[in-house]
């Protein structure tokens, strides 16, 4: 029995400085994608959860850069893009869509010239990779308190506001009835929604970020009955995903090829992903007049009357 | 600046241009912007792959470019598009990152798929991406009044027997030929910038489809031949010049729409009206 536990967690696993670092990061970034990304499926925004991703990028190539923190190059970069995709107008489904692709397309580009200057000012040519795919094991314990700082506050907020977020994603009119600040609740969400994606940007990468904040919280919507209980999946689910996922990374030194691990964030996204594909096999019950299952109740507005 | 290698460039660029502007246009009028997003960088992962096992990289842009295309209108169905489209897109790129983890040059590699490599195309790559390019448009050509149909107003293409789910899927095809053909040139992430930024400036400035597609595809034009002058003189990579002038674009359109709703068209100030 030792002898197989130690052939599924390696010698040295838990002793070892970065795995640590890379399973308190972990954890934080996998409660605050969580509970952020219940809401981002809820509100039908996870393209521009995916965008604030990819503008990670240019801020953290532009730290890169400057020779600060990425981290604070994605935060930065993250929550001016939300400003901008905000002010730009994404109220309107279909105008959001655009909205977004702009600011996204424009930050690309300044991630690519970013990125060229990175690679004309310094010889380390696997910044661009660190910077898009992230890699956990080379957190630098420094960074940990702010990042635990800015993911209490993500979520802060997000408790804070949750009554009235979920008013105003389910039903934006009763809500602007009831003498909510539809527009200002949506920024202060999209403010939390570039914190929380910063965070998981660190961790396994910008590009990948979005799996962390969409996996685990549809598949969540689809078990959970009420809001509150998806996100406590969801964050169960993500931290479950990111710590196997460390585990088999530091495993795979042992497999092909020889002396080379898999990046991490392959392992994260791989699990985040039959997580999701799991929750298919769960049949919600269904109330006889229902003719949606649970998910897509709590997905889609119920038309709310005014009552 | 028009000779060899450079010509090379003008030519791969303005049929890229072409394509974006006409398979943008749908992509905006649609709703699809983030399909749209999804496919050429998905594809991204299939260019690594093949390139991991030595195969031509086209092949590897185009199984992944349609498996994706064909997962987001398959699964789509099921659940909303876009949390199915943002898993299918990270499950790619996923993929793309374990490839290209394995591979030893990965940093040029990653680089070049994702930004573009313009500047290096090759004469024997011209014949396929123009082949590619006049297949793409002649589909759209060939489903163009039940496409935009079924578009622009889904319920009524329902009504008149044009299947919308069949359209959708027929789009997200083309959209993945298209990519798998662009990305070795501007790349996946600028692919997305050439087909939002112009389509979005042409629905402002042009009313009808017809000439808002004739406008998407000239403001593209503009856009890579300014960005290819730019980063031609100054060495800056294409890449930025492309999503900052699309952008420009986009705000000028913007801001003309909201010019014309203040001070609409038909109705002139009464200072101007001797003058028009």
């Amino acid at each position: 029995m030792g002898h197989f536990f130690s052939y599924i967690v390696e010698p040295g696993f838990v002793s070892s400085q970065p795995v640590r670092t890379a399973l308190l990061v972990g954890t934080v970034v996998a409660i605050t994608s969580g509970v952020v990304g219940v809401l981002t499926v809820i509100r039908g925004q996870s393209f521009a959860g995916h965008s604030l991703a990819d503008v990670a990028t240019t801020g953290g190539a532009g730290a890169f850069l400057a020779g600060i923190s990425q981290f604070w190059g994605f935060l930065v970069a993250g929550v001016v893009a939300a400003a901008l995709m905000e002010g730009i107008g994404v109220q309107r489904r279909r105008g959001r869509d655009v909205a977004t692709g702009v600011v996204l397309g424009a930050a690309l580009g300044l991630a690519a010239l970013f990125l060229y200057l990175d690679t004309q000012t310094s010889s380390t040519t696997g910044a661009s990779f660190t910077i898009l795919f992230g890699s956990m094991f080379v957190i630098s314990p420094d960074t940990v308190p702010a990042l635990i700082a800015s993911g209490a506050v993500a979520l802060a907020a997000v408790a804070v506001l949750s009554r009235v977020l979920l008013l105003t994603s389910l039903s934006p009119e009763l809500a602007a009835a009831r003498g909510v600040p539809v527009r200002a609740v949506g920024a202060a969400y999209l403010a939390a929604l570039a914190v929380a994606v910063s965070l998981s940007a660190v961790a396994i990468g910008a590009v990948l970020s979005t799996a962390l904040l969409i996996g685990p919280a549809a598949a969540a919507l689809r078990l959970a009955r009420s809001p509150g209980r998806a996100m406590a999946a969801a964050a169960a689910i993500g931290t479950a995903a990111t710590w196997i996922g460390i585990l088999l990374a530091y495993d795979s030194y042992d497999w092909p090829p020889d002396q080379h691990g898999w990046p991490v964030s392959f392992f994260v996204v791989a699990l985040v992903l039959i997580a999701y594909l799991l929750s298919y096999a769960h049949r919600p019950r269904r109330r006889p007049d229902a003719s949606g299952e649970s998910a897509d109740k709590l997905q889609e507005a119920p038309a709310c009357s005014p009552a | 600046m028009f000779t060899g290698l450079m010509l090379n460039t003008w030519i791969a660029a303005s049929i890229v241009a072409v394509i974006a502007g006409v398979t943008g246009f749908f992509a905006v009028i649609r709703g699809q912007t983030f399909a749209a997003h999804a496919i050429p960088n998905g594809a991204f992962a299939g260019a690594a792959g093949a390139g991991l096992l030595g195969l031509n990289v086209i092949w590897g842009l185009a199984a992944f470019a349609i498996a994706g295309a064909l997962s987001i209108g398959a699964l789509g169905r099921r659940a909303r598009q876009d949390v199915v489209t943002a898993l299918i897109l990270v499950l790619m790129l996923a993929l793309g990152a374990l490839f290209v983890s394995f591979s030893t040059e990965y940093a040029e590699v990653t680089y070049s798929l994702l930004f573009g490599e313009v500047f290096g195309v090759n004469q024997n790559v011209l014949a396929p991406i123009a082949g590619l390019g006049i297949v793409a448009i002649g589909l759209i050509a060939v489903m163009y009044r039940p496409l935009l149909l079924a578009s622009a107003l889904p319920e009524i293409a329902d009504a008149h027997g044009v299947s919308t789910r069949r359209m959708e899927l027929c789009y997200l095809l083309v959209m993945a030929l298209a990519a798998s053909m662009t990305v070795p040139v501007v790349g996946a992430l600028l692919m997305f910038a050439l087909m939002i930024g112009p389509a979005a400036a042409a629905r402002s400035f042009a009313k009808r489809p017809g000439p808002a597609i004739a406008l998407a595809v000239s403001i593209a034009l503009v856009t890579v031949w300014i960005a290819i002058i730019a980063s031609y003189h100054t060495n800056w990579p294409l890449g930025f010049y492309v999503g900052v002038i699309a952008a420009g674009f986009f705000l000028a359109g913007s801001g003309w729409t909201a010019v014309r709703r203040r001070w609409p068209a038909r109705q002139p100030t009464p200072a101007l009206a001797p003058v028009l």
